[in-house]
């Protein structure tokens, strides 16, 4: 099968590209890029599906890193089908899920389970992370191994810490084995016991327990202290705090193998959004000062934050209608992350659109070791169409299951209008096919 | 004048002209209270439910009080947290709650924002009676009044609010209404008891109650709960009571009419001394009277009323 997608500014930054070009998609692999009057007469026939365009962008697949697909266990919240649905609808080709299901994805059998029926039930391409511990109880180490052999491209406690610094330099130097990065939650739960937002002014105001920003700065400081030690590869997830954006670039300086991620509504939105104790403020890190959206900006355009996440956190209207301190904490985002990197760093011209894209497709996939994120002849033909100029006001419908969003209602400006999976168009003019 | 909003959640919402208001208006209430009928017909067919997720016999009695007085129906509901972390949402109880048509809602919760919840999902008047560790409204208002019916004013007067002010919702209240009404507030505590960025809400931190106590004209007692201990808050009760505790001792050196309040209840010897607590210079079982004086007040002007209506 035949696909040409004509007319488009193709931004690859891997390939450093960014210009008006035609690409040519067969059999689910890319075969020609170039200006349409290099294309020969037989390469676009008429059995040649064509997708005009025309004042669109057209980007390698977005990929998120970061996602939250709660199968197995709670289906009611997430399946794998619903998810992937979300991604293709919010413009990824491939996300990675964490393993924080019930049970916890820490053996052969559970990445086996979510590959399976990602191959069944999904539209985009899943791939799992596996925990770093058993049962993510912190204690012993999980089969890293063995489930790098059946697929999983990282592990993760995620939505906890590695506690015991111990088991985390055991992780790191075990993990090195298998180039598998060892991705870490921050969270002193000593320091965030009990806290429901930030720590600070605002807390203090609404009688909300507060999580102070070192709760996160001396885990990342630890975990860099232990990359350096082990020489393992290290990747910090959700990313907050001024200081913890400082640390990471003075590791990085120092050539420590550290990467790291944030989450947009950690550069959208500020910890005075708690104010009327919306639960769909409730996340965890919390959404912290606007000094710290600015610093996080700086990591973001100078590169010290490597990619951005959704961190999506599916949770049904009945978990979330309750007192803020009962609430659970997380909201998705597979639907609103490109959205909003466009409106809050795009538009305000913190990143130019290919430092974006960069953060969306080459730079996660380098960080997972996954073959996916370039627009590179005889790679995957997952691609992306985003229309820039299109503006939208976040509704209360989404994809997902769930529809725990502190978006909704807003007006954001440059959405995915078309998703191509392996060749295979998922989303078109913003509709799943 | 009439107050802004149907509700009142707490005093950061409030201006200075609604808390004068409030004021104003609990003082004919209290004349009542000399009379052998005491009671008046403004909310007469008017539904108040006292909706209590945590123990309370003060504050519920007082409402109680307050709302019979005006010839109000009332209705208490009591439920423990835990049976609504297990069973019945709040959202659904106010549901409830609607559809019996009550026509106020008096709220206590154990967590912060309740009151809130309960104000976006239904149309009647809803008080907060204490949410978690954010307000406590008409306890800041009663203490406001006991104040300002001794000393005739607040504006100017410095007040310290002692004890456990991170957990405290009656301190954040009392600091939104009196910093309103130009009194300056001084918190005093443990360092571990202080909310983070206190100061910015205008008042200023002492760990050292010597150090101000003379140019005090009101000093409000918090009661420090022993539960604190144990998160390692302070080391011990003892130690508490030496640092912080308010004795004869150490008021020798402060003002002749200092008032001493104390919102209850008490622990005794700890962080209050019975001499002080039953000396002249006291006026805690006067907080109680008034409190009912001034929760009239707020559910006679939350149900529309106006101060003239009162002072005829």
């Amino acid at each position: 099968m035949r696909l040409v997608i004509r007319n488009g500014r193709v931004v690859d930054p891997k390939n450093k590209i960014d210009k008006k070009v035609d690409i040519l998609i067969e059999d689910g692999k890319i075969t020609k890029i170039g200006e349409s009057s290099k294309f020969r007469p037989g390469d676009v026939t008429r059995s040649t599906i064509t997708i005009d365009a025309t004042g669109k962008v057209v980007t390698p697949g977005l990929i998120d890193i970061h996602t939250h697909l709660r199968e197995p266990g709670r289906e009611d919240e997430e399946t794998i089908a619903s998810g992937t649905r979300a991604a293709a609808q919010g413009g990824f080709t491939s996300i990675c899920c964490m393993p924080n299901t019930q049970p916890v994805v820490d053996s052969v059998s559970g990445v086996k389970f979510i590959l399976t029926t990602a191959s069944q039930e999904g539209v985009v391409n899943v791939y799992p992370i596996g925990s770093i511990t058993k049962g993510r109880k912190g204690e012993e180490i999980a089969e890293i191994g063995k489930m790098r052999i059946a697929g999983i491209v990282g592990i993760s406690d995620d939505g906890k810490p590695v506690m015991n610094a111990q088991i985390m330099r055991r992780a790191l130097e075990y993990a090195k084995m298998f180039n598998l990065p060892v991705i870490s939650h921050c969270e002193d739960l000593n320091l965030s016991i009990g806290g429901v937002m930030n720590e600070g002014f605002t807390s203090t105001v609404l009688g909300l327990k507060g999580i102070p920003s070192q709760a996160e700065e001396v885990m990342v400081a630890r975990d860099i202290a232990l990359a350096e030690l082990t020489g393992g590869k290290l990747h910090l997830a959700h990313i907050t705090t001024r200081r913890s954006v400082e640390l990471i670039r003075q590791a990085k300086k120092k050539k420590i193998k550290v990467t790291c991620e944030t989450a947009p509504h950690y550069f959208s939105l500020s910890e005075e959004e708690v104010q009327g104790y919306d639960t769909n403020t409730k996340i965890n890190p919390p959404l912290r000062t606007k000094d710290d959206i600015k610093a996080l900006c700086e990591g973001l355009a100078d590169g010290t934050i490597d990619c951005i996440v959704s961190d999506h956190a599916p949770h049904l209207d009945v978990e979330k209608d309750l007192e803020y301190n009962i609430a659970p904490f997380g909201i998705i985002g597979l639907e609103t992350t490109l959205p909003l990197i466009l409106t809050n760093l795009v538009s305000k011209k913190i990143l130019n659109l290919s430092q974006a894209i960069a953060k969306l497709t080459v730079n996660p996939a380098n960080i997972l070791g996954l073959e996916k994120g370039s627009l590179s002849i005889g790679s995957d033909a997952d691609l992306t169409i985003i229309d820039l100029n299109l503006k939208k006001k976040i509704g209360n419908e989404f994809t997902s299951q769930s529809k725990n969003s502190p978006f909704i209602g807003m007006e954001l400006k440059g959405f995915p209008v078309t998703t191509i999976v392996g060749g295979k168009v998922v989303m078109k003019d913003g509709k799943l096919v | 004048m009439r107050l802004k909003n149907k509700d009142l959640l707490g005093l950061e919402y409030l201006d200075r002209e609604e808390i004068n208001l409030i004021l104003e208006t609990a003082k004919p209430f209290k004349e009542l209270f000399t009379r052998s009928v005491k009671k008046v017909p403004p909310l007469r067919g008017k539904t108040v439910v006292l909706l209590f997720y945590e123990p309370s016999t003060r504050t519920r009695i007082s409402f109680e009080l307050a709302a019979k007085r005006l010839s109000a129906d009332v209705l208490n509901i009591s439920a423990s947290t835990s049976s609504v972390a297990k069973g019945e949402s709040l959202i659904d109880t106010a549901k409830t709650l609607e559809a019996m048509k009550a026509d106020f809602v008096v709220i206590r919760h154990s967590m912060s924002g309740a009151p809130q919840i309960l104000a976006r999902t239904i149309s009647a008047s809803i008080i907060n009676a204490g949410d978690g560790t954010h307000e406590h409204p008409t306890q800041g208002l009663l203490d406001m009044f006991t104040i300002w019916e001794k000393k005739e004013r607040l504006s100017g007067l410095k007040v310290a609010i002692v004890g456990d002010i991170l957990h405290s919702r009656v301190a954040r209240s009392n600091i939104w209404g009196l910093n309103k009404m130009g009194a300056k507030v001084y918190v005093v505590g443990p360092a571990t008891l202080m909310p983070p960025k206190i100061e910015q809400m205008g008042v200023k931190i002492f760990y050292d109650l010597d150090e101000i106590i003379d140019e005090l004209d009101v000093i409000n007692i918090l009661r420090i709960q022993i539960e604190r201990q144990k998160e390692n808050l302070f080391p011990s009760l003892r130690e508490y009571n030496e640092i912080f505790g308010i004795t004869d001792e150490r008021l020798k050196r402060a003002k002749k009419d200092l008032l001493v309040m104390h919102p209850g209840p008490m622990n005794r010897g700890i962080e209050i001394s019975s001499s002080v607590a039953e000396g002249s210079r006291s006026v805690i079982t006067e907080q109680v009277t008034n409190g009912i004086a001034v929760r009239m007040a707020v559910l006679y002007l939350l149900a529309g009323g106006d101060s003239r209506g009162m002072k005829r």
